[in-house]
């Protein structure tokens, strides 16, 4: 009689069913992809992760919001949302109980996660247990280096925004462990050895299917690593930065010449600049963070969210700090291609105040030919870049200046300049490291990068560079220094006493 | 020898009572009363008692005498009712060991009740019964001593004759009936006999696992031996909105924007020039009828009641429409010399609802008064964006709201058993019991909008129909052994259950396509996974109880369960559920025996152990993979992948437990017409079924139900009721009930961590999902989280200004703190009925005290900046909300919107009139007036300060409602 207590839900799926053929090993694949792209399996009302918001759950939107908000670039109105994160984001004034933070951390450990059980999964031994051989198992192995690249790339992202986060990989089994914690400069030397260690597993750059890891993603983000390296070790690594971004020029990546089709819908399609992508799509890859976050939250109704491919749209919540339309001068007069704003008002009087601050217009859900997709409502099928030529140029610039190269950084940096003007009227002679910085605020904007250089460039937490509401001042104040780092989680603190917080929290 | 006994039965006012039952003591000769009340019956001649009995009556056993026996008997109350029903088994009252208190049909709430639970509300200590709105149909929370779990579910146990009811899973992860307001409601409360309520470990440990959180046990009405009795209820009532919310009209919305300083002329240029009061057109007054007709009696030996019910209930929403038809059969044989006891139970429902846009009620409050219901082209007026489409981002016309959906579902439900109760041939002292009962029931249900209305994120789909569809097919065996034995040489008694239960619970959802409803096209994206999903659990128990007594005064009860779960791993799946009881009937000592006024004096103290596994999902221990949804696709190369997404899994997740110490003294004076009863309990829940963050990198989610975390509670119930006057033409009865639960959570993490400030729990007010709840440690559950707000001199609160609470110069996350809770600590109720001749007049009151909400309607509008919108809208306010004048939304989490709910509430008021017997003295005729949700007495601003949640959102305001009742019994 007891046997009836063993029941099973009818529509489980097993481990032994997904891993016994080269289709199911993909479709797990897909999960350690999705993990970052989704917020939930079933639907754009679930979520992955607990105790947040479903459409606020999505990494793409987190990681937006943190690189973002917290820096001279965007503000966003909703600042009672969320537990007030936004607000503290926006004014630099964040707890260990933010809950953008929080969920930030919880989705990069999820793909982390996602990754070690498919990793666990897919040992050569393992994929022979299951009877996959040959070819098949060879595939499988590029698989096994992707899900180690993807880990790798939440590793970089938790080194870079939390410093010291727990360690997992696929030897620690799911159940209830306390994982130990790791050093940043450790951290770095892990991610570092992992990208070095895939290499070899990775297809060639531009060889690999659309939206999957390669050779080439791999180099963009050991140049990314060491382009910061000073940040997370004390010890510079540029000359590695600048051998690993021209490994990327080198292979064969182009700058795709109208810089707006890069944010566009269908930026999938003859699109030979971006590396690695966040794959969305308005009816089969639904939710509500990513592009859709970014094209909707920027607009509000009377911006006319149809123009925009989200006629059911428009959240009116992000706008751009004064300090970034001022990167692009006298707008009216602009011929930088990059500078697409709208609104006339540049200051940001009110935080809560959509119209208060110009409207930035990059990301849209319209195909390049003035079309919107089909199924358009307020989903996006916008990829979101998370590699591309453009930033690689400006890696190599900045890391062959700070070698001494200025020639060899000149060319690179005017080839960015290039493309934004159409023409050679941009162009610089001569090169600056704030000229690189104010370069990356034009190209890369509201790509998710702005804290990371801010941080680089020294920048982000003194005085000497001031933006509206920095430190919750209108015209901004220094804030301390320990902010360059967020706080471990307290959820996580409280779960896992290994764990030692940040200086200053 | 046989020998004429005759006699008569009259109630306590003398009446004489028709078809009371008089029988031989242990035999099944007798007969019924006459009209007039008299009975005549051959009895043997070693007959020595007879048992009188009637319905609503406590019956009496009188010796034969010579003469005629003259017989009064005592309407049955909670205090007189002589036998208690308890798990297994009944009880005599006197006897009790536990905390149990009985509502009889008799003390029910009176007026429209459509749903069993609100019969009960107010009327016992220690019970809370919330109801969840307005709604026809609608449900309520049933809360015994607060509920012992956090995360797990806290709904009572109940149990209807011998049935077990259980909840099923939806497709959505929620649980109830598909299709059903609230399964309850399936049930018609006119089949309901009494309500006994198991509230400490010693009554409810004998249902184990399903019993932490109290046992209602459910009995309906019962078939009796005499010619056929037909009884006829009819109610008709009215129900209308209480109050409205009060927002601005048409002139003061037009005066504040022209007057606006911000306003630009676009923004007063949206300003229409109507008058529209759109709470007024969402609301109406609604009508229902309630018509119930039962047949009772005996063919023979075959005792039946047969009882048919038509329920039509209007909402106050319009578009809002209940319909319930049920029938309940009841036969109770006795075969083979009467030692074998059938009871046969089957109970059916059809219920059609039509489900109105619950949305139309915020939209009412929110939407501009001085536009009009129609625009000039004859559609509705709806705010556009500046290119001229509909603005998705704006309120939605209220009246469209309604008109424009369309929601219709159909439930069937049945549910019934067939119990044996065989008394052994040769041991009569033991008695056999086979129950074998089942629960089915089908709802489903296609709702969809108008072609003309835009789907939700979509802009292209308009008008979209959806389909839902559930089975639910539960099954019940059970099986005991019950020896009864007086030991007379040692002058005691022994009463011992041993049994065997198995229940298993089966719901399948059915997931479709949704399709265009023009085109009849399926929507892009809408194809399910799975097109059907299957979920099941088993308990199987062993359960065991022996009450010894000693001396007809002390009584020791032990008690046993061991039940297994098939939520839970092989290694966790069994718990034990202990319990004991001493009971000393302290009157029946020698030196009490004989006191004229002390009737009753018994002291009662109880320990037990029971535990809890509802509320969590079945099969959340085992790792498995799901399909992922068509639109939770993923983009390789050029094709798009559907994801095997592993699930977080709690391998070790296992009973939560509850201990349980209660305390109890009943006392009573004058044949109990003054009577009281003080439970003390206190209680710690320990492996709580708990929603807690796990240290990241270990699970596949952040957040898993697990045993972690403590709680206590305690609590002070009281129960006095009185008769002050009962005479022939008069009587006055009186119950009052007191209520004191303190609740503290005590541990919520593996590791003790004093900094922990808790988990955020409660309803989101906000899209980003913002709580203002939270529980932590050394706090009551579910207390509000939020900023201290600071006032100017005058009293009126600063925008955006909160205290520094810790002092370090920011204010952020960290400066909030944990102010009052939803729940009341205090509760009261108090029930009176005067009858004067005739004339019966009935009250109830309800009061919570120390019962805080936070009111979203207010904060949500509370920035008078928002009534002109960004989104070119124009949208209105509570006027109590704008009397802070903030600007944004920024006090949002302030205490400011934290307000004492405290409340007295008159639920019941009626007057009803016995007509007696009436054509040709054939039918007794009982007319009645009653009216419902009285009125309210409290200094909360919102509609009504009584939300189980504590959050106020727009609930379905509870109306008030007239009713014009009609009994006939003939």
């Amino acid at each position: 009689c007891s046997k009836k207590l063993d029941r099973l839900p009818n529509n489980g799926i097993y481990a032994d069913s997904v891993y016994n053929t080269l289709g199911g090993y993909k479709q797990s694949l897909a999960k350690v992809y999705a993990a970052f792209a989704l917020t939930g399996s079933n639907g754009p009302g679930t979520t992955d992760l607990a105790g947040i918001d479903a459409g606020l759950s999505d990494f793409v939107r987190m990681y937006w919001n943190v690189q973002e908000l917290a820096s001279d670039e965007a503000v966003c109105a909703w600042i009672t949302d969320a537990n007030g994160a936004i607000l503290e984001l926006n004014t630099m004034n964040w707890s260990a109980n933010d809950a953008i933070l929080t969920g930030l951390y919880n989705r990069c450990f999820y793909q982390i996660t996602v990754a070690n059980s498919f990793i666990r999964s897919a040992t050569p031994d393992a994929v022979a247990k299951n009877g996959i051989t040959g070819a098949n198992a060879d595939e499988i192995k590029h698989y096994v280096a992707e899900a180690r690249f993807l880990r790798a790339y939440q590793y970089w992202v938790l080194m870079d925004l939390f410093g010291n986060p727990p360690f997992v990989t696929e030897n620690d089994a799911i159940g209830s462990f306390l994982p130990k914690q790791i050093s940043r400069d450790s951290l770095f030397t892990y991610v570092e050895s992992e990208l070095k260690a895939i290499e070899p597993d990775l297809i060639d750059a531009r060889a690999n299917e659309y939206g999957r890891a390669d050779k080439g993603a791999d180099w963009a983000l050991l140049a990314r690593l060491y382009l910061n390296a000073e940040v997370y070790t004390g010890t510079a690594r540029y000359a590695d930065a600048a051998m690993y971004a021209k490994k990327v020029i080198d292979a064969g990546y182009q700058l795709k010449s109208n810089y707006k089709d890069l944010f566009l819908a269908d930026n999938n399609v003859n699109n030979p600049e971006v590396i690695l992508s966040v794959n969305y799509d308005a009816l089969r890859t639904q939710n509500y963070g990513g592009t859709t976050f970014i094209v909707n939250s920027s607009i509000n109704s009377d911006m006319v969210p149809s123009s925009f491919g989200v006629p059911a749209g428009g959240w009116g919540g992000n706008r751009a700090k004064p300090t970034l339309p001022n990167l692009f001068g006298n707008l009216s007069d602009s011929t930088d291609t990059r500078a697409m704003f709208f609104g006339d008002i540049k200051d940001v009087t009110a935080m809560n105040q959509f119209t208060d601050g110009l409207r930035v217009t990059k990301f849209k859900n319209i195909n390049s030919d003035g079309s919107t997709p089909p199924d358009a409502g307020v989903f996006c099928s916008t990829d979101f870049p998370l590699f591309r030529l453009g930033e690689v140029y400006l890696e190599y610039a900045e890391a062959l200046l700070r070698t001494g190269d200025a020639t060899r950084a000149l060319t690179a940096f005017n080839a960015v300049r290039e493309r934004a003007y159409g023409n050679t009227s941009g162009n610089l002679t001569t090169l600056t490291l704030d000229d690189i910085m104010d370069e990356r605020g034009r190209e890369l904007y509201w790509e998710g990068y702005r804290r990371t250089d801010l941080i680089r460039f020294g920048k982000y937490t003194a005085g000497n560079y001031l933006w509206q509401w920095k430190g919750g001042v209108k015209d901004g104040t220094a804030v301390a220094s320990y902010l360059q780092l967020y706080p471990i989680p307290s959820t996580d603190m409280v779960s896992n006493t290994n764990l030692i917080q940040n200086p200053g929290y | 020898q046989e020998r004429t006994v005759t006699g008569t039965v009259t109630d306590t006012a003398g009446r004489p009572l028709q078809s009371a039952s008089v029988l031989v003591r242990s035999t099944t000769t007798g007969t019924q009363t006459k009209p007039d009340g008299s009975f005549s019956l051959r009895v043997p001649a070693t007959a020595q008692t007879l048992v009188i009995s009637s319905v609503n009556y406590a019956s009496q056993e009188v010796p034969i005498a010579e003469g005629a026996i003259v017989v009064r008997l005592e309407p049955l109350t909670a205090a007189l009712a002589d036998v208690v029903v308890i798990g297994y088994g009944t009880q005599q009252k006197k006897d009790v060991t536990g905390s149990i208190a009985t509502v009889t049909s008799k003390d029910f709430q009176k007026g429209t009740i459509t749903s069993p639970d609100q019969l009960i509300a107010g009327k016992v200590a220690g019970v809370s019964v919330t109801s969840n709105g307005g709604a026809p149909g609608a449900g309520s929370t049933i809360r015994i001593r607060e509920g012992a779990s956090l995360n797990a579910s806290n709904d009572p146990l109940i149990i209807v004759d011998g049935i077990p009811l259980s909840e099923p899973r939806k497709g959505d992860g929620t649980s109830g009936i598909s299709g059903a307001a609230n399964s309850l409601a399936l049930i018609n409360p006119n089949d309901i006999e009494t309500f006994t309520v198991l509230k400490d470990a010693a009554s409810t440990a004998i249902y184990g696992s399903r019993a932490s959180n109290g046992v209602i046990i459910i009995t309906t009405k019962r078939g009796r031996r005499g010619k056929p009795q037909v009884n006829v209820v009819s109610n008709l009532s009215v129900a209308t909105i209480a109050k409205k919310l009060d927002v601005l009209n048409a002139d003061e919305m037009r005066n504040f924007v022209n007057n606006s300083p911000t306003a630009t002329e676009a923004e007063k240029g949206r300003l229409g020039t109507a008058n529209t009061d759109w709470q007024s057109l969402v609301f109406q007054n609604a009508i229902t009828s309630d018509n119930n007709v039962s047949v009772s009696g005996a063919l023979k030996n075959l005792p039946y009641r047969l009882s048919l019910g038509y329920l039509s209930q209007q909402g106050t929403l319009k578009t809002d429409l209940l319909q319930r038809g049920t029938v309940g059969i009841n036969l109770s044989p006795l075969l083979f010399d009467k030692h074998l006891k059938i009871d046969i139970n089957v109970k059916g429902s059809l219920s059609q609802s039509n489900f109105a846009n619950q949305s139309a009620i915020g939209a009412a409050v929110s939407f501009d008064p001085t536009q009009t219901v129609y625009n000039d082209k004859g559609g509705y007026f709806e705010w556009l964006q500046s290119d001229g489409t509909f603005n998705p981002n704006a309120i939605s016309n209220p009246v469209a709201l309604l008109n424009q959906y369309h929601s219709t579902s159909y439930v069937s439900r049945s549910f019934g058993n067939i119990q044996f109760d065989y008394k052994f041939h040769f041991l009569a002292d033991l008695h056999a019991n086979l129950n074998l009962g089942y629960d089915v029931s089908q709802g489903h249900g296609s709702p969809y909008t108008d072609s003309s209305r835009q789907g939700n994120n979509n802009y292209a789909y308009r008008g979209v129909r959806s389909y839902y569809k559930q089975n639910n097919n539960n099954y019940v065996a059970e099986f005991y052994l019950n020896y009864l034995k007086d030991l007379r040489s040692i002058n005691s008694n022994i009463n011992a259950v041993a049994g065997y239960g198995y229940y298993d619970n089966k719901s399948t959802n059915y997931n479709n396509y949704t399709f265009f409803v023009d085109t009849k096209d399926t929507v892009p994206g809408s194809a399910p996974t799975y097109f059907n999903d299957i979920q099941q659990n088993t308990l199987i128990s062993y359960y065991g109880r022996l009450i010894y007594t000693l001396a007809n005064r002390y009584i020791l009860q032990g008690s046993i369960r061991t039940d297994g779960s098939s939520r839970f791993a092989k290694e966790n799946r069994w718990g034990v559920f202990p319990s004991a009881a001493f009971t000393w009937r302290i009157n029946q000592e020698n030196f009490l025996k004989n006191s004229r006024a002390l009737s009753d004096l018994k002291l009662r103290l109880s320990y037990g152990v029971t535990g809890q596994q509802e509320g969590i999902a079945n099969y959340s221990y085992l790792p498995a993979y799901y399909l992922a949804a068509a639109t939770s696709q993923y983009q390789l190369g050029n094709t798009f992948y559907y994801p095997y997404t592993p699930v977080a899994y709690a391998a070790d997740i296992k009973w939560e437990q509850t201990e349980s110490y209660n305390a109890g003294i009943d006392i009573g004076f004058l044949k109990n017409r003054l009577s009281a009863t003080v439970d003390v309990y206190t209680r710690k829940t320990k492996d709580l079924l708990n929603t807690l963050n796990l240290p990241v990198g270990t699970n596949f989610t952040n957040k898993i139900t697990d045993n972690v975390g403590d709680m206590k509670s305690q609590g002070v119930e009281v129960t006095l009721n009185a008769s002050p006057v009962v005479s022939k033409n008069f009587r006055w009865d009186l119950s009052y009930n007191f209520t004191y639960i303190h609740r503290e959570i005590t541990r919520l993490t593996k590791t003790v961590d004093p900094t922990f400030f808790g988990n955020p729990v409660g309803p989101s007010i906000d899209p980003q999902g913002t709580q203002v709840q939270i529980n932590s440690i050394g706090y009551t559950p579910f207390a509000f989280y939020v900023y201290k707000q600071v006032y100017d001199t005058d009293g009126k609160p600063i925008e955006g200004l909160f205290a520094d609470l810790n002092r370090d110069g920011i204010i952020n996350n960290n400066d909030k703190y944990r102010y009052k809770s939803p729940f009341a600590p205090v509760k009261m109720g108090f029930t009176t009925s005067l009858t004067y001749k005739q004339w019966t007049l009935n009250a109830l009151l309800r009061a919570n005290i120390g019962n805080y909400m936070y009111n979203q309607v207010f904060s949500g509008s509370g920035n008078i900046a928002a009534i002109i919108s960004p989104n070119n809208f124009i949208q209105n306010v509570p006027v109590a909300a704008l009397s802070a004048g903030f600007q944004t939304y920024r006090e949002r989490e302030s205490d400011y919107y934290v307000y004492n709910a405290s409340f007295l509430k008159m639920d019941n008021i009626g007057l009803s009139y016995n007509a007696g017997r009436i054509i040709k003295n054939k039918v007794n005729l009982t007319v009645g007036a009653y009216c419902q949700n009285v009125f309210i007495v409290t200094k909360y601003g919102g509609l009504d300060p009584e939300v189980y949640s504590g959050v106020d959102n727009n609930i379905y305001p509870r109306p008030r409602t007239y009713t014009l009742s009609v009994n006939l019994n003939f």
